[in-house]
């Protein structure tokens, strides 16, 4: 009885083993990539359609292509609540499961997985957020911030408000004022309106809003008192909508008021209907939904039944932002495979292929994403120096419409600084920066 | 005497000079206040009659807010989609105030009549979970987006002199000064009132005398589900409706120490304080040190009002007897 009992036992052991390497041979046939989300807590009102764009684009090319080359994608999502410390746990969680790329969804995040992802291989992929100077590759190998960082947005608002004023020559004496999350986040252009504010004369004033930001009484009675010619603004989530409304009530022109490209949804202009006509946002792709990308998520992921969301929403600021994402993963990873012929490459493939990430004209017609410029990334500049479109709210129609070309940012102003802030890390941190050739 | 200008007399000098935006801030402040109180009073109705500190008195007003949405553009709870008729903003107000009712009888039913007896600090857990399954609750029937709320309310602004006055601050003012006057009214010159009253005075001796604690209970979180629902228009006609409504709460929290735990003039007289205090701080003091200090600053006034007054400005002094 017992000798049954210890072979049954051992058969079983077996079989249990037998079917792990079968999982795991699966596995390693699979490209895995994590999603860092939020679709719940405070900030889950931008975190979801952000997370359904992720989760949608990777099902687009399963369901459409057959996953990267033939290679399908598994994708896996770790609820952060926009929690540093969760955010945190996720990634200790889900990087033994080999993800080709990490993205954190949050600059809080960003900052504290920045030395961990170095350490285990992993590229870090912030697009539009995170540490601004980790745009030096030299320093930040790991960290990839395409398609622009904050500090370039901010060059290229001032150059947007420059154009309405006539030229940059005619800033001299205006008012600008920086409304901010008071957080690593909100903070990072300030560096660089400083510099800006020095080199074309304007007046700059900087007012902080903690977080949440449900309450800005103070905020905009220093706005009435000091009457800026401009606003821009540096806000998440409620803090956003919270200022259009009191922007709106109290008479500012909306079309001064400028939101950077994490201030410029549809979320952050609802709740003033009317009064946020005009708003305008930095973005770094377009609004609206008629691409061909679009056409294809309606027919290979929603009318399936795949969709993570509302079939109407895919056309929104943030879910178009959860695709790109998604885009730069899968192109990284297509380049990866075709350079050294393997079905799931590594992080350090990964990192050879962000570093030599030239994404076309023909490519963006390719991807479903006709006429966006081109992208090209290189080993010591992981920023790329995309150009910056502005937005602007319509509430008759309920959408945004482009109102500028694509406005290049002031690499020459934005560079230097990066270059001392990244030494200046590399420094307190005991890197030596490797050779870019 | 260079650290004193800048600490204190140029703050001074900038008042006296400009004494119209002195006024606008003032003005404005006791109207951010006004909103505080909103959201203290629910916490003051609860713990006034039972000794609970409603930790998701924040949630409430969230719940209460999405109801409200959800009714007004006639969303289908859980599936999200638009297939119920949309009803007009009175009839919605009303048919959320009987939800909010019904939330107060299986708060009593499910979590208090459970825990009668148990300490304070096991009432006050049981609120932090209830505030979680709300919040997941309102989450699952009407979904996390942002929600614009319109129930009418003017906004836009006028001048007097050279102060603006936003139209949508006086009607906040309006309403909670309304609110105050049927709380008043309830809790004097009804019979239900008087029974509150004696419960939040002595559960024994009310028991004693034959009034329902149970009932009393559920009265009360509705009396706290009412001012959760106006407190959750008023925030959500600000922000929209969204998650962050539930962190109102923290808005409330120095009100509170400053006003007392048990004192409905004591949340309206400490809201203006704290709204009134916060907003000079961070306009003439906030510049010195970059800015966004209104919401430790809250704090620290509660916390100075309670070096001298633990009870708070109107609260009830305990005494304990060796």
């Amino acid at each position: 009885m017992n000798f049954k009992r210890l072979s049954l036992g051992v058969l079983t052991a077996v079989g249990l083993t037998n079917m792990v390497a079968v999982e795991v041979a699966i596995a390693a046939e699979e490209i895995f990539v994590p999603g860092l989300v939020y679709r719940t807590g405070p900030y889950a009102p931008n975190g979801t359609p952000f997370a359904n764009g992720f989760k949608d684009y990777i099902t687009l090319i399963n369901e459409r292509d057959g996953g990267i080359n033939g290679v399908k994608v598994v994708y896996e999502e770790c609820e952060t609540g926009y929690n540093t410390k969760v955010g945190v746990e996720c990634y200790e969680k889900l990087k033994s499961k080999n993800p080709v790329t990490i993205i954190p969804n949050s600059t809080g995040i960003t900052y504290q997985l920045i030395p961990k992802t170095a350490v285990d291989g992993i590229p870090l992929l912030t697009m539009g957020y995170g540490r601004t100077s980790a745009a030096v590759g030299s320093v930040f190998p790991w960290v990839f911030n395409f398609p622009a960082t904050y500090w370039s947005q901010a060059t290229s608002v001032i150059s947007f408000i420059a154009g309405k004023e006539g030229g940059l020559a005619n800033l001299k004496g205006k008012k600008i004022t920086h409304i901010y999350h008071n957080s690593a986040y909100g903070k990072e252009a300030n560096p660089t309106l400083e510099a800006l504010s020095k080199k074309y004369g304007f007046k700059l004033t900087l007012l902080a809003v903690d977080h949440p930001g449900q309450e800005q009484k103070a905020t905009w009675l220093q706005i009435r008192r000091k009457k800026p010619d401009w606003i821009f603004m540096s806000g998440w989530g409620v803090m956003n909508q919270v200022a259009i409304k009191e922007a709106a009530a109290q008479g500012f022109p909306m079309d001064h008021f400028i939101g950077n490209w994490w201030s410029g949804s549809e979320n952050d202009v609802a709740p003033a209907a009317a009064g946020a006509n005009g708003y305008t946002a930095a973005t770094f792709h377009a609004p609206g939904g008629d691409t061909k990308l679009h056409a294809d998520l309606k027919k290979y992921v929603y009318d399936k039944g795949l969709g993570g969301g509302d079939v109407s929403r895919i056309g929104e600021v943030l879910y178009i932002r959860g695709l790109i994402n998604y885009i730069m993963v899968v192109e990284a990873a297509r380049r990866a495979q075709d350079k050294y012929g393997v079905k799931v490459p590594n992080g350090e493939q990964m990192r050879w292929a962000y570093e030599n990430l030239n994404v076309t004209s023909a490519d963006w017609e390719r991807i479903g994403l006709a006429g966006y410029p081109e992208l090209k990334v290189s080993c010591n500049d992981h920023e790329g120096g995309h150009p910056v479109l502005f937005q602007q709210w319509d509430a008759g129609a309920k959408k945004w419409n482009v109102i500028s070309d694509w406005i290049p940012v002031m690499k020459d102003l934005v560079r230097p600084m990066m270059e001392a802030d990244a030494a200046k890390y590399a420094k307190e941190n005991k890197i030596t920066p490797r050779k870019c050739m | 005497m260079e650290f004193l200008n800048l600490v204190l007399l140029d703050q001074i000098r900038d008042i006296l000079e400009f004494p119209s935006f002195f006024f606008e801030v003032v003005f404005g402040g006791l109207m951010s206040g006004v909103m505080y109180s909103l959201v203290a009073l629910g916490f003051v109705l609860i713990f006034k009659a039972s000794g609970v500190f409603n930790f998701s008195q924040g949630v409430f007003a969230l719940f209460a807010a999405l109801t409200l949405v959800g009714l007004m553009t006639g969303t289908m709870p859980f599936s999200l989609e638009k297939s119920l008729p949309a009803l007009p903003v009175w009839l919605a107000i009303a048919v959320t105030f009987g939800v909010m009712i019904v939330l107060a009888i299986l708060v009593e039913r499910i979590v208090l009549r459970p825990l009668v007896n148990q300490d304070q600090i096991i009432m006050f857990m049981s609120t932090i979970g209830l505030a979680f399954v709300l919040e997941g609750l309102g989450d699952t029937m009407w979904g996390s987006g942002v929600k614009a709320l319109d129930v009418g309310i003017p906004s836009g602004n006028f001048m007097v002199g050279e102060i603006q006055i936003q139209v949508f601050d006086l009607w906040a003012a309006g309403i909670a000064a309304f609110l105050v006057v049927v709380l008043a009214v309830f809790f004097q010159k009804t019979r239900t009132g008087r029974a509150l009253r004696a419960v939040a005075d002595d559960h024994q001796a009310a028991l004693s005398v034959g009034i329902p604690l149970r009932n009393i209970w559920v009265v009360v979180w509705s009396a706290a589900g009412l001012v959760a629902l106006v407190a959750g228009i008023m925030w959500g006609s600000k922000s929209g409706v969204q998650f962050s409504l539930s962190l109102i709460a923290l808005k409330a929290l120095p009100v509170l120490i400053l006003g007392g735990f048990t004192s409905v003039p004591g949340a309206i007289v400490g809201g203006l304080i704290i709204g009134v205090g916060e907003k000079v701080a961070e306009v003439y003091w906030g510049p010195l040190v970059n800015g966004a200090i209104e919401n430790w600053f809250a704090y620290v006034v509660a916390l100075v009002f309670l070096l001298f007054r633990p009870q708070g400005l109107f609260g009830d002094k305990i005494i304990e007897r060796v």
